[in-house]
């Protein structure tokens, strides 16, 4: 050990400038206030569906009292209970399910082509589809909902699932080519020429290699449109009388009944809510991004 | 055959479009202005002498006016805040973008418990002792109260949206320019007004028109909060259609909803462009 000790700057008592804590007293306190008013949205945003929570979970006498608890006495289902067990409700929520699942398989197939096409195909006539696909994204559902409803009466094809399907289909349409598109872009065309090299079909290419790699980004775009079909209402409840979807039957009933009934609806409406934003919640941005 | 093939991709979409969107408003236009055979416009003095119309026309403007300033000016809030990384961030990006899919009914009922006479509003004003008996936001007489409701709902359901294009922008432009911004004693104020706000301008014009065309379009939240006493245009066609069985008169309401939608996409469109030049 023959290494001299490092040479230390001589500390020397000497009177410094005294520190100006102000600025990051301020910042501090900034960020302190931007904690806070995170806070405060989440609140915000939470809390009135933990109210309603709590008043489809309390007991109908209970909704009636006033001023009302915040926290019901005892958590009860026989709220949630009598609501399911209203007539309607069941079948409808089955049809809800049906009419999503059928809608995102029917926009996939049709839609899917239209954005690989979009992503892949440089041609005339790309910028109009696209205008195209913008316009009809901005016409307003009831401008189609009422004479479909006309045209699907005449057809025998009225109040049914199949009715409810297209015109959510139509709905999720433009956002289904936009989105796949966004999706396939994002596959490297290297691999895809690189298959091709080695000797596979475009239909080879396209099962093999591209499909794979857009799978987690179709399956968002899946559950995008089959939110989009559960929370559709308008067109759901103008198309169909005795098929109804869950929004539709909740919207219909609403006028003569009990707020119980209600409050138990909004819940069941929802609770897949939140399951679908924790399912996408990846996906979010990406789908949202400028050029979705 | 290469140049066919984009076609042949693109044609199912288009045949299908032009089948649900097309035909359905040709036949719209020609159910609006028929009556038994011949063109009429009794349909539209229908519509017109309606009491109920002048009301929604009046509703509808007044939501899309108030309601889409304010979802931008929280929704850039919001994204500012999740911008100064607070702690967290992820737990609030999560619960903030909850509403995004919830549908307008689920809104409606779910602010119905809140604004209802014996809602969880007017307990806890009661409570306060603001209000012993609570104040009545959803009487058929008190219209700013109803007003008030229905916006409350819509800009918790809607402002979601916003949030996420407004973030999704922000995530794409660098920092580099804040910073630099920054380092050259620019004001947080100075900042957001000649930095972000221009780099973004691609999101807020997407969000700008979405945002005005689905305000336009709403109704379950009113229905679910009012039943028809806060009448707005989308649900008198519901109106007409469902309960009054006319499908004519609907067919000119949606049209009505479709212009307002058309001018208000035309008048954006301007307006942007020109100040791009």
């Amino acid at each position: 050990m023959t290494a001299t000790k490092p040479v230390s700057a001589p500390v020397v008592a000497r009177d410094l400038p005294p520190v100006d804590l102000a600025p990051l007293r301020r910042r501090r306190r900034r960020r302190a206030l931007a904690q806070l008013a995170c806070v405060l949205v989440s609140l915000f945003m939470v809390l009135p569906i933990v109210l309603v929570a709590f008043a489809a979970l309390s007991t109908p006498d209970e909704l009636a009292e006033f001023p009302k608890p915040l926290f019901p006495s005892a958590l009860t289902l026989d709220t949630l209970r009598a609501f399911g067990s209203s007539t309607g409700v069941l079948p409808a929520f089955g049809n809800s399910v049906l009419a999503g699942l059928y809608t995102v398989v029917l926009s996939l197939v049709i839609g899917a082509p239209a954005g690989y096409a979009l992503a892949r195909h440089a041609f005339r006539g790309r910028d109009a589809y696209q205008v195209f696909m913008l316009m009809v994204r901005a016409l307003p559902i009831v401008v189609l909902s009422v004479p479909l409803a006309t045209i699907f009466l005449r057809t025998g094809f009225y109040d049914t699932v199949g009715a409810v399907t297209l015109v959510h289909t139509a709905l999720a349409m433009p956002t289904t080519v936009l989105i796949t598109a966004s999706i396939f872009v994002a596959v490297p065309t290297d691999l895809e020429e690189a298959a091709r090299v080695f000797g596979c079909s475009r239909a080879q290419t396209f099962r093999r290699i591209v499909l794979p790699l857009a799978v987690p980004g179709l399956a968002a775009a899946a559950v995008f449109t089959f939110v989009l079909s559960w929370n559709e209402v308008l067109g759901a409840g103008v198309l169909t009388i005795g098929h109804r979807t869950l929004p539709a039957q909740v919207l219909s009933a609403l006028a003569d009944s009990p707020q119980s009934y209600r409050f138990a609806g909004g819940l069941a409406l929802v609770l897949p809510a939140l399951l679908f934003i924790f399912l996408m919640r990846r996906y979010l941005l990406s789908m949202w991004g400028p050029r979705g | 055959m290469r140049a066919r093939t984009p076609w042949l991709l693109l044609a199912p979409s288009i045949v299908f479009m032009l089948l649900l969107f097309g035909w359905p408003l040709v036949q719209g236009i020609l159910a609006a202005f028929r009556v038994d055979g011949s063109f009429s416009l009794a349909n539209w003095a229908r519509m017109w002498n309606d009491a109920y119309f002048a009301r929604a026309l009046r509703n509808t403007v007044l939501l899309t006016v108030i309601v889409v300033p304010v979802q931008f000016v929280l929704a850039m809030g919001m994204a500012l805040l999740l911008q100064s990384r607070p702690r967290l961030a992820g737990t609030h990006f999560y619960l903030w973008t909850i509403p995004l899919a919830m549908s307008e009914l689920a809104a409606g009922l779910v602010w119905l418990s809140i604004f209802a006479n014996h809602g969880y509003l007017n307990s806890f004003l009661s409570w306060l002792g603001v209000a012993p008996d609570g104040v009545g936001w959803l009487d058929y007489d008190n219209p700013a109260g109803m007003l008030f409701a229905v916006v409350v709902a819509e800009v918790w359901r809607a402002t979601s949206l916003v949030f996420v294009i407004l973030v999704a922008g922000l995530q794409m432009v660098p920092r580099d320019y804040d910073e630099a911004a920054q380092v050259f004693g620019a004001s947080a104020w100075q900042r957001l007004w000649h930095v972000t706000l221009p780099m973004i301008r691609p999101s807020l014009q997407v969000a700008l028109i979405l945002r005005t065309i689905l305000a336009i379009q709403v109704f379950a939240v009113a229905q679910a909060l009012t039943g028809r006493n806060f009448p707005l245009l989308v649900g008198e066609t519901y109106q007409w259609y469902v309960n009054l069985q006319n499908a004519a008169v609907a067919s000119a309401l949606a049209l009505v909803v479709l212009a307002i939608s058309l001018i208000m996409s035309v008048v954006y469109l301007r307006t942007l462009r020109r100040e791009r030049a």
